[in-house]
């Protein structure tokens, strides 16, 4: 399933050091651009790091799944939706001290329940792999130990989609 | 043939880097003549006989107008993002290109028969839409930006009842991998089986290509040229060369999924090696693109859109629940 050519002497360390550099790269522009289309351009960079990742690690479904959703569908959104919001070189409104302690509290937050999980995992080194992650195999286990995860994603995009409606529907009522 | 480039081709990296310089020249090849075949097609169809001056039937012209846009000023606006309008045409160009890994052109000949095969074409089919993006807002033009919107609207609207349409072939193949598809069809074309998959595919495929007769994103009658009105030069020769590479693309996945690759109607090859069978049917498609474009009339833009949500996509659901009901019957 691994790309042939990742899995021979001096190529890996180099073709992990580029994919790294690149998420990292795309990661960087993400947050510290000024510019709001270089914000989410840099997003897409650093998500087809992430893709690399999972081919480098050996499951190119789930780089080129990756790489459909989050590049294709995802990062294509944001941006139409940008294009379709107000202009860009529009002087910004003021940032709220609010909205800055929001977003702070909800960072520490996902940080904070992110850290939590490392710690508490007892990690252990991954030799090799012990089972083959091919297509049949992830599917195999979506629909069999990870069906309930797997529906409680699907509720977080049905959330997220309501979240939407009522954030363009309340924008509307304000202006109009 | 096929045993002398195993021995070229023995090592995969010598394979990849032989794959990638023949994909190269292919896809200028292709473009080019696929650009004289338009403008015959074209001419025919208009009753003119289309560009005849240079070379034997004018095979030679796009190359002459090839030459000419490598020879003419690459013009950046002055307003434009330079960052943005200098990378959109090569990252429009690049993803085309991939696809051509996994293409099974014969038996033998796919560069590297990955058992996602499927998924690497429509993965990287995506990125195209985003540099259009980019060439359209960092062009700073009001033009560009429209067509570009257009075009992300239009894209992201027929990608699904795309996708649901391949999904029906790989839920009766049971596989991703290109070379299984094709092995498949062997005793019947999946057309014969799966003809409302088919449309669908080809409907879509014609609207992902921006190809007329859902072309608004650049639209000339209101756009000018759409999303590359500022491009000049080689830089607007990439868009066209991505754009004709793309349509190649598609019909060669519609001749993969559909019309049996490689092979011949119900099993009989005819004597005829499985390369020509598969190119002869990709340009059969390719020409009936070209047809499209000028037998029907362009769509308006809300008329593109609701086609797609309140036709398309519900066929091709309605397609894929039949499909996946008589597997689990049979």
């Amino acid at each position: 399933m691994s790309g042939g050519v990742l899995s021979q002497g001096f190529l890996p360390q180099l073709a992990f050091i580029v994919i790294v550099g690149l998420t990292f790269c795309g990661a960087i522009i993400a947050v510290f651009h000024r510019n709001i289309l270089y914000n989410v351009l840099g997003l897409a960079l650093a998500l087809s790091g992430v893709a690399g990742l999972y081919v480098f690690l050996g499951s190119l479904f789930i780089g080129l799944m990756q790489l459909l959703i989050y590049v294709g569908a995802i990062c294509i959104a944001m941006v139409f939706a940008i294009m379709l919001s107000r202009p860009v070189h529009l002087p910004k409104p003021k940032r709220k001290l609010s909205k800055v302690g929001a977003s702070v509290f909800a960072g520490l937050l996902i940080l904070g329940v992110n850290l939590g999980v490392i710690y508490k995992t007892a990690w252990e080194p991954a030799a090799e792999r012990k089972i083959d992650w091919s297509v049949k195999t992830i599917g195999d286990f979506l629909l069999t130990k990870y069906v309930l995860v797997f529906e409680v994603i699907s509720l977080v995009l049905l959330v997220a989609m309501l979240g939407a409606i009522i954030i363009s529907r309340y924008n509307g009522r304000v202006s109009s | 043939m096929a045993g002398v480039m195993e021995h070229v081709l023995g090592n995969e990296v010598g394979r990849l880097i032989v794959g990638l310089i023949v994909v190269l020249i292919f896809s200028q090849l292709n473009a080019l003549f696929l650009v004289w075949l338009e403008r015959k097609v074209a001419g025919h169809i208009q009753l003119r006989i289309g560009p005849k001056e240079v070379g034997p039937f004018g095979l030679l012209q796009t190359i002459v107008d090839g030459l000419k846009l490598v020879g003419k000023e690459l013009i950046t606006p002055k307003r434009a993002d330079k960052i943005l309008f200098i990378i959109a045409p090569v990252l429009v160009f690049v993803p085309v290109l991939v696809p051509f890994i996994v293409l099974p052109f014969s038996k033998s000949l796919p560069l590297n028969d990955m058992n996602v095969g499927l998924l690497v074409i429509f993965s990287f089919s995506t990125i195209n839409v985003l540099a259009i993006l980019i060439g359209g807002w960092g062009s700073n033009n009001k033009y560009a930006l429209l067509g570009a919107i257009r075009s992300v609207a239009q894209n992201i609207a027929y990608e699904i009842p795309l996708l649901l349409s391949v999904l029906s072939v790989v839920l009766m193949t049971k596989t991703l991998q290109m070379s299984k598809i094709v092995e498949a069809q062997s005793s019947y074309w999946f057309f014969l089986v799966q003809p409302i998959a088919a449309l669908t595919y080809f409907i879509c495929a014609t609207a992902e290509t921006n190809r007329a007769p859902f072309d608004i994103p650049e639209a000339e009658s209101e756009l000018v040229a759409g999303f590359h009105t500022e491009f000049s030069g080689m830089r607007f020769g990439l868009f066209f060369l991505a754009e004709y590479t793309n349509v190649f693309v598609v019909c060669a996945v519609a001749t993969t999924l559909f019309l049996g690759g490689w092979t011949g109607p119900f099993g009989y090859s005819l004597g005829i090696p499985g390369i020509i069978w598969f190119l002869a049917k990709t340009y059969l498609l390719v020409f009936v693109i070209m047809w499209f474009r000028w037998t029907f009339p362009r769509l308006r833009f809300d008329q593109l859109i609701s086609f797609s949500w309140k036709v398309l996509i519900p066929l091709a659901l309605a397609n894929l629940i039949i499909t996946a009901g008589v597997i689990k019957l049979i």
